[in-house]
């Protein structure tokens, strides 16, 4: 058995880190949007708050690499992201896929730039 | 190749910034692509073989009402469902990245396609052929999401079975490239990369001439 750090986690933990709001509604953020802080953290901040704009001061981080490196749940970080950019500490690069029809991501210039991105690896 | 070979757990710790490469300043725009597959099938070694950064690991918790065992000492089973999913990262120019997100292909983790994984450029399908069944669903799901999909065959040791063979246990249609790899090898996960974005810019032009996949 080799638990997973978030496995430890204690979910009474999450709800406090969230006020108990379990989810963040309409207004949500993609798995990969990029965020980039604003603001340097401030004494009394919320911990949470203060280490995400640690992590993503100078260079941009998804969504999904925050909550990997500060071990929350996807869900949960989506709300402490929401509510930094509502304080505008924040400001999000939403990926262009968000705005794109479900079935087909990315249009054809995009797909051709993948192409030789990945060429180039 | 067992895909503990990245074990999350010996991945970032809480202090290290960052483990591997930051983001370029200038990144704006993330891609996505998810290999599906059932347990140890290679879906992190993948990632890991290709990643720009060591694979790391999160979870989603979801409530779902009425799901779990009746079991006192673990209440929250009862309010929530985990998934742990692996991910990496290709930095591809200046603005794009693209994100590789491994993601378990059972039954009872596709409630989370909608919610994270939409807006994906495609998908691979990762399979071991000692365990074809574990990727039927998959492939169902899939067509049903009407998202666009390679099949790629990961080598294990022992016989394999020709693709063709594979192919038809699938019911894969022809036009669905179908590609055997080596999921520990940066060359052929690239390869395999390559294989479905030429797969989706061929969908995109229904005109095109006929490719036949590498």
């Amino acid at each position: 058995m080799n638990p997973r750090p978030l496995d430890r986690e204690d979910p009474d933990r999450l709800y406090t880190v969230t006020r108990g709001r379990s989810e963040a509604g309409d207004d949500t953020l993609d798995l990969v949007a990029l965020i980039v802080a604003e603001d340097e953290p401030e004494p009394g901040m919320q911990s949470e708050h203060a280490a995400i704009l640690r992590l993503c001061r100078g260079n941009p981080v998804a969504v999904v690499e925050l909550s990997a490196r500060l071990r929350l749940p996807v869900s949960v970080m989506k709300i402490l992201l929401l509510d930094l950019r509502d304080m505008g500490r924040i400001t999000v690069r939403h990926p262009s896929s968000a705005a794109a029809p479900t079935a087909y991501a990315a249009d054809l210039e995009t797909l051709k730039q993948v192409l030789v991105g990945l060429e180039s690896i | 190749m067992d895909s503990k070979a990245f074990d999350p757990a010996a991945g970032a710790q809480p202090g290290d910034r960052f483990a591997g490469t930051p983001l370029r300043q200038t990144a704006r725009d993330a891609l996505k692509i998810v290999i599906v597959g059932g347990f140890g099938v290679g879906k992190t070694t993948m990632v890991g073989s290709v990643s720009e950064i060591r694979p790391l690991s999160t979870e989603e918790t979801m409530t779902r009402a009425g799901i779990g065992i009746d079991d006192p000492g673990r209440v929250e089973s009862k309010r929530t469902t985990t998934v742990a999913f692996d991910f990496g990262r290709i930095s591809l120019d200046e603005q794009r990245v693209l994100y590789l997100f491994g993601a378990p292909g059972q039954e009872r983790f596709w409630f989370l396609w909608d919610q994270l994984f939409s807006g994906s450029l495609g998908a691979i399908v990762l399979v071991d052929t000692r365990r074809l069944e574990e990727c039927f669903y998959s492939v169902d799901r899939l067509e049903a999401h009407a998202m666009p999909f390679v099949v790629a065959v990961n080598r294990f040791d022992g016989p394999r079975p020709r693709l063709d063979r594979v192919r038809d246990a699938l019911s894969l249609d022809d036009g669905i490239p179908l590609v055997e790899c080596d999921a520990r090898t940066r060359e052929s996960s690239k390869s395999v990369l390559i294989t479905l974005v030429r797969h989706l810019t061929h969908l995109r032009e229904p005109s095109a001439v006929q490719e036949v996949a590498p």
